[in-house]
């Protein structure tokens, strides 16, 4: 890495990496999520029809929308449904992509072919199309969007740990853990996924950026969580009929939403620098 | 008595559907007690061939009685015969899980199997190899190449196998430390009433290491220097 050009010393930067910066707004994030109740001056579903859409003022930091709740206090109760979603998907599609990748990578074969193919065919369908299906299927929700976004997004993790456990399938050290009598769920336990997780790790951190947007989405297109709770793709939804008179009311949610993607996808490209070893520097 | 006996043998490497044998119409015989030689330059199938006798490539025709029990094609080994039979293998650098620490990679074996006392066995294994105890909770790459290679040896004898399989165990280590683990193995190999064969391309460490030797070339044995 290179800390100095020109004589002018760098050095100081060196904390303010991007892992760094986004754990540090990741924390941050989740901080105000769980303490939302304890730093939002207002009830947030508390309608004041005569305060509706004022401006940012000292009393209303971030203004009112147009039932006149306090934006501010919706803002930081919004990131619960979407870190809440966001925690679902990655935990339904780490464990399936990783089982379905291993599985097919160790086994080869008929299994390979066809939990590859099936891979391909849900890699191929438009997530956010297929997402919205689904919700509509079952109903919206918070459950039911992070099974419509994860029922998409499993395949890239499925792609990634199957090319990683054929890279190890013939090695040496596999072979002699056969050899010692090691097989079976033992060795695919204890012996490949140990290698597969990192990668897999930051690719869920990558990940997490896209979800976030796709969650926004889902909540703007009044898929998500319902009215009257706060939801930030919602509340953009809400804001955008005022948008050209009361931008803030769009504004604020939408800065949240590209912040926390923002947050998510630095602390991914961070722990991606930190631990895959092909991008080492 | 005979340890294995391998009568028209020949190997395949299966990859997909696709099927290309290697190995033909290998015969030879190895007795108990002694050091096997399987000499030849690179390609020509003595490496496959001694896969198959550690029981990780099943693609094999012909006839291999091993212990005095006919063995059958197409099939892993499994109880007994998988323990009896270990390998120490060519990269020391490959073969240590590199996730693992040394005591998970050389106790979870032994756990497997029932037995007790795991920890002592580690230690004293340790000592016969002359590596320090306290090197037991480090991670493979704090090791270097000579070293790692003593852990393989260790995790190989800990199963008390009879037929230990050498694949060029020493090809991936400097000069120096070559003689070393060639001298540490012919001790091992008096105290603990082990066969070896042994698969290298140097015929120095094979007459060095060896009471008998093949010459392997093109996938068979070549009879002209067939020096049993």
């Amino acid at each position: 890495m290179i800390i100095s050009k020109k004589g002018v010393s760098f050095r100081w930067l060196r904390p303010f990496n991007t892992l760094n910066i986004g754990l540090i707004l990741v924390v941050i994030l989740v901080g105000l999520a769980l303490l939302a109740p304890l730093l939002s001056p207002f009830d947030p579903n508390i309608q004041n029809i005569q305060e509706r859409l004022l401006a940012p003022d000292s009393q209303h930091w971030f203004g009112t929308d147009r039932f006149g709740r306090d934006l501010f206090s919706r803002v930081l109760y919004g990131a619960r449904p979407t870190l809440i979603l966001v925690s679902l998907v990655i935990l339904l599609t780490v464990p399936i992509g990783l089982a379905i990748g291993i599985f097919a990578g160790y086994f080869g074969g008929w299994v390979e072919r066809i939990l590859m193919r099936l891979t391909d065919i849900v890699m191929s369908l438009p997530s956010l199309v297929i997402a919205l299906a689904l919700v509509s299927i079952l109903g919206p929700g918070l459950m039911n969007g992070a099974l419509a976004l994860a029922f998409t997004s499993w395949p890239s993790f499925a792609r990634q740990a199957r090319t990683e456990t054929l890279a190890i399938r013939n090695s040496d050290y596999l072979s002699a853990a056969k050899m010692q009598g090691i097989t079976g769920f033992r060795l695919i336990f204890g012996h490949i996924l140990p290698l597969i997780l990192p990668s897999a790790i930051v690719r869920a951190a990558l990940n997490l950026g896209g979800i976030i947007l796709a969650a926004a989405g889902l909540g703007f297109l009044g898929m998500g969580i319902q009215p009257p709770a706060a939801e930030w793709g919602s509340m953009v939804a809400s804001g955008s009929r005022v948008i050209f008179d009361q931008w803030w009311v769009a504004a604020v949610p939408g800065v949240a939403i590209l912040l926390a993607s923002l947050a998510f996808n630095l602390l991914g490209d961070g722990l991606r620098d930190k631990m895959d070893p092909r991008h080492d520097k | 008595m005979n340890q294995l006996e391998l009568k028209k043998v020949s190997v395949s490497h299966v990859q997909g559907l696709q099927s290309n044998t290697v190995v033909h119409d290998i015969d030879l015989t190895v007795e108990a007690g002694e050091c096997f030689g399987l000499v030849g330059p690179s390609g020509c199938g003595k490496s496959s061939l001694l896969w198959v006798l550690a029981g990780l490539n099943p693609h094999w025709e012909g006839e291999i009685t091993l212990f005095g029990q006919p063995l059958e094609s197409g099939k892993i080994f499994t109880g007994d015969r998988r323990r009896r039979v270990q390998m120490v293998f060519q990269d020391p650098y490959a073969s240590l899980h590199p996730k693992h620490r040394l005591r998970r990679t050389l106790a979870e074996p032994l756990k497997l199997l029932g037995l007790s006392d795991i920890n002592d066995r580690i230690s004293e294994g340790f000592k016969q190899v002359g590596l320090t105890e306290n090197m037991i909770d480090r991670y493979p790459h704090q090791l270097s190449g000579g070293q790692r290679q003593r852990v393989a040896i260790i995790r190989a004898l800990l199963l008390e196998p009879k037929l230990l399989l050498l694949d060029e165990p020493t090809s991936a280590l400097d000069m120096s430390v070559q003689a070393e683990i060639l001298n540490l193995l012919n001790e091992l190999k008096a105290n603990h009433d082990l066969t070896m064969i042994m698969v290298s391309h140097d015929p120095d460490v094979i007459d060095y290491m060896c009471d008998h030797a093949v010459t392997m070339k093109a996938g068979r044995i070549d009879q002209e220097k067939r020096y049993v």
